[in-house]
């Protein structure tokens, strides 16, 4: 029964490859060209010609600059969150007493605390820290906000660690230390991949802290810059969508040399 | 809120270290510097917006204490009640497009055929754009003049202008954020899908059940645990949902898509009153802890820690 081709299923995936794929393809084409056959042409028509002017639009208007502070940020937003993860994960799974189950309940409370409802008392904490209008500004609060998920991912997978690896452990005299990085990391690193590739995502996602954290030209994110191109460039919806799909490149990148990882790593978000 | 995270952690860590003389067991010191950078970050902002919606704030002075003046006015305000009401219909309606469509993608996706492998990668490429450029690109793609609606009028009913009625709008928020998240919620239903047991379905094909018996009584009852996480998802993201609705709809027309988190961050950032804007912001947090305190329920997240005390 199992071998028997679904058909139905076969043509719903179709009307879904429609779904996902004309848009895309109406990204791509209306990018790709100029604005006048874009308004004789519409977004799905062929395009009479193709051009890179849009593109270089882009370029011009300094969006890689947004696309490289992006990829700062997004890289350390990942080193801080691991950095501070991993260890708490540790205390959380094999430290003993009620304390430890007190963190992990606080963090389980922090997955409920959305960022938008904090973004005042933020904004005067970053104010007054002096990082307004840097890097740091949207870096430290999107790692925060990243935490609760991955301690939850990381701690879920240091749980599957069987208790006789520690003991043999113990039975060496190994210090935390030792156990967490000779035991721990090695055999946990696929929750850990996962809080990585989760909290990358949330930094290339993150929308509301550029916005409130930054102003000036040289601190612009990708996904801001996109928003003040909407205003800049509204009559020019090839070059705006130019600009869409430059956003997407390094991640595409990404998804194309490491999908394994990339897809793995969202998948774990979910559990067992 | 700082200070009472510092005294839980400080005094029991030595409590911590004499009851466990064996060694080879992590103190709570280990957990203090990212409790110390959550508390600074989280949940010391958490106390000041409650704090915040006490005073009033223009946000150049410093912050008066007013009393609970903000919060008179917000019980009053006819705009939170609608915002309120929006955000409610926007969640529902992207749980109720998704949490179909993404189990039925998921399940499918989960079998090992190639063609599915192939298509399963094409599904996955929304994920790669952020929501800012999935809302930039959408707003272009429904634009009534050169978009789609003017091309494929058929599929939008005849009116080319979505964006111009509340309808069409918040359909389209449910639409656009259906298709950017669809493949997220797919990726964690088709990851589920592959643990369960082959074995069940083999009984289940023995005793004669068909393939849409075997769905509705193996796989969406293996798939329960993975509902709860994926529909927590969609709860929280959309009691939030704030970039979506500022570049697609920029709440309008009108007030006709203004979520609470739009509603806020004009309330403080617009018209820069951040007292009120904490009003709004305390009642967003109140909705979003109700919401995570009922996950904590239904996952059970809480057994798992107690299974630690087995270790």
């Amino acid at each position: 029964m199992r071998n028997r081709p679904n058909y139905l299923a076969g043509f719903a995936a179709l009307v879904w490859l429609a779904v996902i794929g004309v848009p895309l393809y109406a990204l791509l084409n209306t990018a790709a060209q100029p604005q006048t056959s874009y308004t004789d042409g519409g977004p799905l028509g062929l395009p009479s010609s193709l051009t890179f002017d849009n593109v270089l639009t882009v370029v011009r208007s300094g969006f890689l600059g947004y696309l490289w502070n992006t990829i700062l940020v997004a890289a350390a937003t990942v080193a801080i969150v691991l950095a501070l993860c991993v260890p708490i994960s540790y205390a959380v799974v094999r430290g003993r007493g009620w304390i430890n189950r007190g963190v992990f309940r606080l963090f389980l409370l922090g997955l409920a605390i959305p960022s938008q409802a904090v973004i005042i008392p933020l904004f005067l904490i970053v104010n007054k820290l002096g990082l307004y209008d840097t890097l740091w500004g949207v870096i430290l609060p999107t790692a925060a906000f990243s935490m609760p998920v991955s301690v939850l991912v990381i701690s879920g997978g240091m749980r599957e660690i069987s208790g006789d690896l520690y003991e043999a452990m113990a039975l060496d005299g190994a210090a935390p230390r030792r156990v967490l990085r000779e035991l721990v990391v090695p055999l946990s690193r696929s929750g850990i991949a996962t809080a990585g590739v989760f909290a990358a995502l949330q930094a290339w996602n993150g929308f509301l802290f550029p916005l409130i954290m930054t102003q000036s030209e040289g601190t612009k994110l990708a996904t801001l810059g996109l928003y003040n191109f909407v205003s800049e460039y509204g009559a020019n919806v090839p070059a705006l969508l130019a600009a869409v799909l430059m956003s997407a490149i390094p991640i595409l990148a990404v998804y194309l040399f490491a999908r394994r990882s990339l897809v793995n790593g969202l998948m774990g978000v979910g559990g067992k | 809120m700082a200070s009472l995270t510092g005294v839980r952690v400080e005094r029991p860590a030595s409590a911590v270290r004499r009851a466990a003389p064996s060694g080879g067991r992590p103190g709570v010191a280990w957990a203090v510097p990212g409790l110390l950078f959550f508390a600074v970050f989280a949940l010391v902002p958490m106390a000041g917006v409650v704090y915040l919606s006490l005073s009033h704030w223009d946000g150049l002075s410093s912050p008066q204490f007013i009393g609970l003046r903000n919060w008179t006015r917000f019980f009053g305000d006819g705009q939170v009640v609608q915002a309120t009401v929006i955000t409610g219909v926007l969640m529902l309606g992207n749980i109720a497009v998704q949490a179909p469509i993404s189990i039925l993608l998921g399940v499918w996706s989960a079998g090992y055929q190639r063609n599915r492998a192939v298509l399963s990668a094409v599904f996955f490429l929304p994920l790669l754009l952020s929501t800012a450029a999935t809302a930039v690109m959408w707003r272009q793609l429904l634009d009534p003049n050169f978009g789609l609606p003017a091309k494929i009028s058929w599929l939008f009913g005849g009116n080319a202008n979505v964006l111009g009625s509340q309808e069409g709008s918040i359909a389209a928020l449910v639409a656009v954020t259906s298709w950017q998240f669809i493949p997220f919620h797919t990726l964690l239903y088709q990851g589920a899908a592959r643990t369960i047991p082959k074995s069940l379905y083999e009984a289940a094909e023995i005793d004669g059940a068909g393939r849409v018996r075997a769905f509705f009584s193996i796989t969406l009852p293996q798939l329960r645990n993975t509902m709860v996480t994926s529909t927590t998802f969609m709860v929280v993201g959309g009691l939030t949902a704030f970039d979506i609705v500022l570049l697609l709809t920029n709440g309008g027309p009108g007030t006709d898509t203004t979520t609470l988190p739009f509603q806020m961050y004009q309330t403080a950032f617009m018209t820069y009153d951040f007292g009120y804007a904490s009003a709004i912001a305390t009642f967003l947090l109140l909705l979003a802890t109700g919401a995570s305190l009922l996950l904590v329920k239904l996952t059970g997240y809480q057994r798992m820690t107690g299974t630690l005390e087995g270790m």
